[in-house]
């Protein structure tokens, strides 16, 4: 019974994926590639990756499938110009060639890894004790690999330098995107006001479940940069002008923390990002509750946009 | 009283699962968008809460109950709003639709 799902599931998935590659419409590749993600979540919940689904649930298939549909909004004019122009069939078939050898050299890797797959699993369940954090995802991202999470924070950072970037001079310093108009006695009105306080209740429910269920800063954070996102398309608020002190301030906060717990570990506890004895823990809630807020605003900022509006001076 | 509960329970799902697969089967067959609409709520609105009704009997503890209900609640209250969403986007567009 469980095997028939199973194989139905990544039916489905394989049937999709093929789905988002072959449409020719972007929007239908969009919506193709929303409710991808949203059966690779349940993919896996089968594998019992629950940490992973909800990662994939939060990130992979709502705010990427956010930036996308914002995405084929912008390209909504070029896209009949871009549908005329076929590629020459030795680029296709180039193409073709590259992404199947890409596949098969995939496949290949998978199908030889050694069996079982080697694991750093009971070397985490041995040690986990001494994070003082329960579940085992959380120790492995912010005790035994921190740097990772570190360095993932400092990304999220850069890529919003990325997208601010393409501001035009004109702009620069304002607020990012365009300003929503919507009724404010209307339904987006609404639920923009009913919604948020559910929503961070939420947010923070997933973020402090994160030390010993799955759940963790990262999906806490989507959630809230969703509230802030529903709240400004609504109108009933608009984005900051990224010049703003607090916002900057607020951008850098959360890897600045990570990074002097870090050089404290160096003096403390021997090395760079580690836990003198017995503070793991409550280091880890610091480092956690400081990501938070600058990943929130990060994300709902990745998805607003550069700034485009011409400022009056 | 837990054959009771465990008839009620495939009683409640599988008549919930009878509600996705008819707005599913309205989704692909009704000819536009507002009558789509109106198949899909069935599913999100009947079909999840017959789900809901039919695992409560089983789940462990009052605050995991709680915990489903609310995720029904949640579900209804955004389905309705991106259905209003969707209805009004579309007439805009048609008025006549």
């Amino acid at each position: 019974m469980m095997e028939a799902l199973n194989a139905g599931l990544a039916l489905l998935l394989l049937a999709l994926a093929v789905w988002t590659i072959v449409a020719r419409d972007a929007f239908a590749a969009v919506a193709g590639f929303i409710a991808y993600g949203l059966l690779l979540t349940l993919a896996w919940v089968q594998l019992s990756g629950v940490d992973v689904a909800l990662t994939e649930a939060a990130i992979g298939g709502g705010l990427t499938g956010a930036l996308l549909i914002g995405a084929v909004g912008r390209l909504r004019d070029t896209e009949a110009t871009a549908r005329v122009e076929r590629p020459k069939a030795l680029t296709r078939a180039l193409a073709a060639l590259v992404a199947g050898a890409v596949t098969v050299a995939l496949a290949l890797c998978v199908l030889t890894l050694p069996d079982p797959a080697p694991t750093l699993a009971p070397d985490v369940a041995a040690n986990i004790a001494a994070t003082g954090v329960g579940n085992p995802i959380t120790a492995v991202l912010l005790a035994f690999r921190a740097m990772d999470t570190l360095l993932e924070a400092i990304v999220l950072v850069f890529a919003l330098i990325g997208v601010w970037s393409l501001a035009p001079d004109r702009a620069w310093g304002g607020r990012p995107g365009v300003r929503h108009v919507a009724d404010p006695n209307g339904i987006l009105a609404y639920i923009a006001r009913v919604l948020p306080p559910i929503g961070i209740i939420v947010g923070m429910y997933i973020f402090w479940a994160g030390a010993d269920h799955p759940g963790g800063k990262f999906q806490g954070a989507t959630i809230l940069a969703a509230m802030w996102l529903l709240v400004m398309m609504a109108g009933l608020t608009d984005a900051p002008p990224i010049s703003r002190a607090w916002l900057r301030i607020g951008l850098v906060a959360g890897p600045l923390v990570f990074i002097a717990i870090g050089l404290a570990g160096a003096v403390t506890a021997g090395a760079f990002l580690a836990y003198p004895d017995g503070y793991a823990k409550p280091l880890i809630i610091v480092i956690e509750l400081a990501l938070m807020p600058t990943l929130a605003l990060i994300l709902a900022l990745l998805l607003v946009g550069a700034p485009q509006r011409t400022i009056q001076r | 009283m837990s054959v009771a509960l465990n008839v009620l329970t495939v009683v409640a799902v599988v008549a919930g699962a009878f509600f996705f697969l008819a707005g599913t089967v309205g989704l692909l067959r009704f000819p536009d968008t507002l009558t789509r609409l109106h198949a899909l709520t069935k599913a999100d609105n009947l079909g999840l809460g017959l789900v809901v009704l039919g695992l409560l009997p089983h789940v462990g503890s009052v605050l995991a109950g709680i915990k489903l209900v609310a995720i029904w609640l949640l579900v209804l209250l955004s389905g309705a709003v991106a259905s209003q969403l969707i209805a009004r986007a579309t007439r805009q567009r048609d008025p006549d639709a």
